[in-house]
């Protein structure tokens, strides 16, 4: 069965963590039919497990429905999936360009997120028609009007005709099914033209190879086909093309507005990047697509195995998962704390969250992970300019001539009651204010330039609990900007600690160098002698905790019945001094190296 | 072998006691019963019986004619060799000049008191139903029911007990002369009075410097007045010692009756079931109890030989640890040796391998090294 062009839809969804994209996506699939009720696992979009816990999508996919519309026809409709956080905005606006379309999904009684609203201006700019979709209006808290007046006002969209829906009790999906038919235009490029597809994800297979996911906006490809990815120049053959059913499935080809998969023997993924063009090899498109650029990891970490043993098991499983990541980077590196280990580059801090969850999850080694880091930029006296990822590599501070340190925008959108602590929050975090716009009488937008390193340094977590939650934040990076920074170091038992060590703005040198070493205070068990904790800016001591040594650790009985208990109360203290670290004479628990994150 | 007996009663649960032992008095005479079941079960064992020790709980809660009884039943059962040991721990308040008496002609010869401290308020405090004077007298009527070997316990790291009060303690009863004295630095078990008020921030423990000074001072104090410190937390007259705990801590075998008793024999370990009446249905149907045993590897057991035998002053010997392993302990333990005595937590005097007084206080950073990796870790 062949559809015509002007009958393909391709579309996505926009919406907050937890506004109802995933039921929606469920919920339009099996009206369609593309997948049967009784096969339909809860949420068949989000697949990995770690997905369906945070509830949220890592990785870009995409479904393929066939629907009979009330004017009698069937359309062809591609969901495209996105992803849902900042960290993969670029990601999101790959997808997007796949698109002629998108739903706006809001929760009738939350409202407009950061995140969506930054999705949204993204869509905007690629040209994509948006449906708003009220969402959860069966909830007795909903407040449909309030939520059309907010799309009104702040995306500045019609939203008389916003649908209302309930995802979860299946009203109004039939409608969400017409609107896409109706109101999102088919996509006009010419099967005549020459081959050109933009990659918006890729997977790898260990058969098949890296499979990239594509939107082909121009021409046709089939198997037998000589494709060149236009980035790299390289070429392929292309083996085998198909469709998502929603699990792949090949077909003869693929033309001028579909969706589906193209394997052709690609071995590493980093061949199919997010946002490249596939061309014909010799009928070659003259320019690529718009606005192709390589994802740039942004937060830095030490990751270590906790056993020496699996340096090489972490290896394996780096290497593994970078065959499905090509944004993240890793290589080998070496502390004298921790061994042997890699330094590795994310795109942001989920980023590196659901890669250290994968490692430990899904390849079973328990890491040990230092405190994220940005790059910074360091002009030193000899005019030499060199990029620092680690405060390791930190020079001796009388050959700096300047820093810069990476800067963001972030938007932050909060009921207005909260504005007074967040403003204070974002003072604390060197932000400087840019302007604040109310988005409705209660809910306000403020955007700050504000350094990266401090909104990896715990923002998040402060944000949500001086709003009880209620706010929410996007970011974008827009450059650097010279700094007053500084290393510190931290010394346990008189011996630097490579791996605890950070850079930080001269004010606040003193501050979190004193909570730090409170922490590993309380951290490091007691020993059996004192353990002196201190934190110096070159050789200048700037705070100092003492763990005082230990005095008793003896069990007062042991009789003929105790024995079998007492032997297990000395089994639980074994255990716990085995997942310590060794640091000279001081045994550290794994959890001490996280501290410079988690204090505060 | 040494022969454990268990008596589950008391008259009232003390705040810091987590022992199997229950407050109330209508299940004695099924208890009673079954124990001397239990006992005949094991009749005709040909092991001689060096030492007996009737423990609680409370034994002495019992009236005269069920311990007698019971008494009777073990020697019944039992190959008793004549020069053994028996001791009877007995709250004071329990003890009457009759119920000495008839110990006594039982051939009980060891009696084991229970003080704790010599204040009232902290005796109260602790939930003891004796006083400092209860105590004093039904020691003296020990001694004139001819009974020449007493212990009594006492516990310093009391919530609200200072330096002074334990000094005064130790002085008092040094005085008394005792020819055996245990004294335990406090444990807050968990499922105790203590433990709940612990965790409501309820407990006045003494710090942690403090606690330590009166465990130098008792051994100061009942060195000074003649008394050996041979165990951690026990200390004699010469020749005192007592003979039964010997056996657990040079790793001896010994049978253990009565409900939750342990025992250990030919490398295995045993246990009864728990609760009372768990105990005598099992005794009811099978004649005995046992409802679990642990058969412990050699590398477990030699771990168990020096956890178990480094409690003692002298620390552990050599040639009985090759005695029983046929290995040399240098060889077993030579790295965990270096690194212990690096530490300075145990020393080396030719024969004898020992904790140092720093590892007095700090057994547990010695012990845990010695423990085998379990079978999960080696995979």
């Amino acid at each position: 069965m062949t559809i015509p062009q002007d009958r393909i839809r391709n579309f996505c969804i926009i919406a907050h963590i937890d506004h109802g994209k995933s039921t929606l996506a469920d919920r339009l699939l099996e009206y369609t039919g593309a997948i049967p009720q009784r096969k339909m696992e809860d949420q068949i979009l989000d697949m990995m497990d770690l997905e369906r816990e945070r509830g949220i999508t890592i990785k870009a996919k995409a479904v393929r429905m066939i629907y009979r519309a009330e004017d009698g026809q069937d359309y062809l409709l591609n969901l495209i999936d996105t992803p849902g956080h900042v960290d993969f905005n670029y990601e999101v606006s790959r997808s997007l360009a796949a698109c002629e379309g998108a739903l706006l999904v809001v929760d009738a009684s939350q409202g407009i997120e950061a995140q969506t609203l930054a999705n949204t201006y993204l869509a905007l700019e690629h040209d994509l028609e948006i449906v708003p979709v009220i969402n959860k209006i069966d909830l007795p808290s909903a407040n449909p009007d309030s939520v059309k007046r907010e799309i009104e006002d702040i995306i500045g969209l019609p939203a008389d005709d916003a649908l209302l829906v309930s995802a979860k009790e299946g009203i109004g999906v039939k409608e969400v099914l017409e609107a896409v038919v109706k109101r999102i235009p088919p996509p006009s490029g010419s099967e005549d033209e020459p081959l050109r597809a933009l990659i918006f994800d890729s997977l790898y297979d260990s058969y098949k190879g890296a499979i990239a996911f594509v939107r082909i906006m121009e021409g046709r490809i089939k198997p037998g086909q000589k494709i060149k990815m236009m980035s790299t120049g390289r070429t392929f053959e292309v083996t085998e093309v198909g469709i998502f059913s929603p699990e792949m499935v090949s077909t003869d080809s693929l033309r001028a507005g579909e969706v589906g998969y193209v394997v052709a023997g690609i071995k590493n993924v980093k061949d199919t990047r997010v946002g490249d063009t596939i061309t014909d090899a010799e009928n070659p498109a003259e320019k690529p697509l718009p606005g192709y650029k390589k994802a740039v990891p942004m937060v830095f970490c030490g990751v270590y195995p906790a056993d020496g043993e699996d340096y090489e098991k972490l290896r394996e499983a780096f290497e593994k998962l970078q065959l499905n990541d090509a944004a993240m980077f890793f290589e080998p590196e070496t502390s004298a704390a921790l061994g042997f280990g890699f330094r590795c580059g994310f795109l942001g801090l989920l980023h590196m969250e659901i890669i250290q969850e994968r490692l430990e999850r899904e390849y079973g080694i328990n890491l040990i992970t230092t405190a994220p880091s940005v790059i910074y930029r360091i002009k030193k006296t000899d005019g030499q300019e060199i990029m620092v990822d680690n405060p390791t590599n930190f020079p001796d501070p009388s050959k700096i001539e300047y820093i810069e340190e990476p800067y963001v925008e972030a938007s932050i959108m909060l009921p207005s009651e909260y504005v007074g602590a967040v403003m204070e929050l974002c003072q604390e975090k060197r932000g400087n204010f840019k302007d604040m716009q109310y988005i409705s009488e209660k809910r306000v937008i403020l955007r700050y330039d504000m350094p990266l390193a401090e909104i990896i340094y715990d923002f998040f977590n402060q944000l949500k609990s001086r709003t009880r939650g209620y706010a929410s934040l996007d970011y974008e990076f827009t450059g650097y900007t010279k700094s007053e920074l500084c290393k510190v170091d931290v010394l346990i038992n008189g011996e630097i600690v490579d791996a605890l060590s950070f850079i930080v703005h001269k004010d606040k040198a003193y501050a979190r160098a004193r909570q730090l070493v409170e922490k590993l205070r309380e951290v490091i068990p007691r020993q059996l002698f004192e353990i002196p904790i201190q934190a110096a800016i070159g050789g200048r001591i700037i705070a100092r905790e003492t763990i005082k040594a230990l005095r008793k650790n003896v069990l007062a009985k042991c009789y003929g019945g105790d024995v079998t208990r007492k032997k297990k109360l000395l089994e639980k203290q074994k255990e716990g001094k085995k997942r310590m670290r060794q640091l000279g004479k001081v045994e550290v628990p794994q959890e001490a190296f996280m501290s410079v994150l988690k204090m505060g | 072998m040494g022969l454990y007996i268990h008596i589950p009663f008391c008259i009232k649960k003390c705040a810091y006691c987590d022992f199997n032992s229950y407050a109330e008095t209508e299940s004695i005479p099924l208890y009673v019963d079954s124990l001397k079941r239990e006992i005949s079960f094991y009749a005709g064992m040909n092991r001689s019986v060096t030492s007996i020790y009737i423990g609680g709980g409370t034994p002495t809660v019992l009236s005269e004619g069920d311990l007698a009884s019971i008494i009777e039943a073990i020697y019944g059962a039992f190959n008793i060799s004549p020069s053994a040991e028996f001791t009877v721990e007995a709250n004071p308040e329990t003890l009457s000049r009759r119920k000495l008496a008839v110990l006594r002609d039982a051939g009980v010869n060891r009696l084991s008191l229970g003080l704790q401290a010599f204040q009232d308020e902290l005796l109260k405090m602790i939930g003891r139903i004796h006083t400092a004077k209860g105590f004093e007298e039904k020691f003296f009527m020990a001694r004139e029911e001819g009974f020449d070997n007493i212990n009594v316990d006492l516990i310093f790291g009391l919530p609200r007990q200072s330096v002074d009060d334990f000094r005064y303690s130790l002085e008092k009863l040094a005085d008394l002369s005792p020819e055996h004295v245990s004294c335990y630095g406090l444990t807050v078990e968990e499922g105790t009075e203590f433990y709940k008020l612990q965790k409501e921030g309820l407990l006045p423990m003494p710090p942690e410097d403090e606690e330590r000074m009166m465990y130098r001072m008792a051994r100061e104090i009942l060195g000074e007045r003649g008394y050996l410190h041979y165990e951690i937390s026990n200390f004699a007259r010469p020749g005192r010692e007592c003979r039964h705990n010997l056996v657990y801590w040079t790793y001896g075998e010994y049978l253990g009756l009565g409900a939750g008793a342990h025992s250990f024999m030919d490398g295995v370990r045993f246990y009864n079931a728990y609760g009372i009446r768990d105990y005598a249905g099992r005794i009811k149907s099978r004649g005995r109890s046992v409802e679990g045993e642990e058969p412990l590897l050699p590398e477990e057991q030699q771990a168990e030989f020096m956890i178990l035998g480094l409690r003692l002053i002298k620390g552990v010997s050599k040639a009985e640890f090759y005695k029983r392993f046929r290995k040399d302990l240098d060889m077993v333990y030579g790295r965990v040796l270096e690194v212990l005595k690096e530490k300075e937590l145990i020393a080396e005097d030719g024969e004898y391998v020992r904790l140092t007084e720093k590892g007095l206080d700090l057994a547990n950073e010695a012990f845990v090294e010695f423990l085998p990796e379990r079978p999960a870790d080696r995979q």
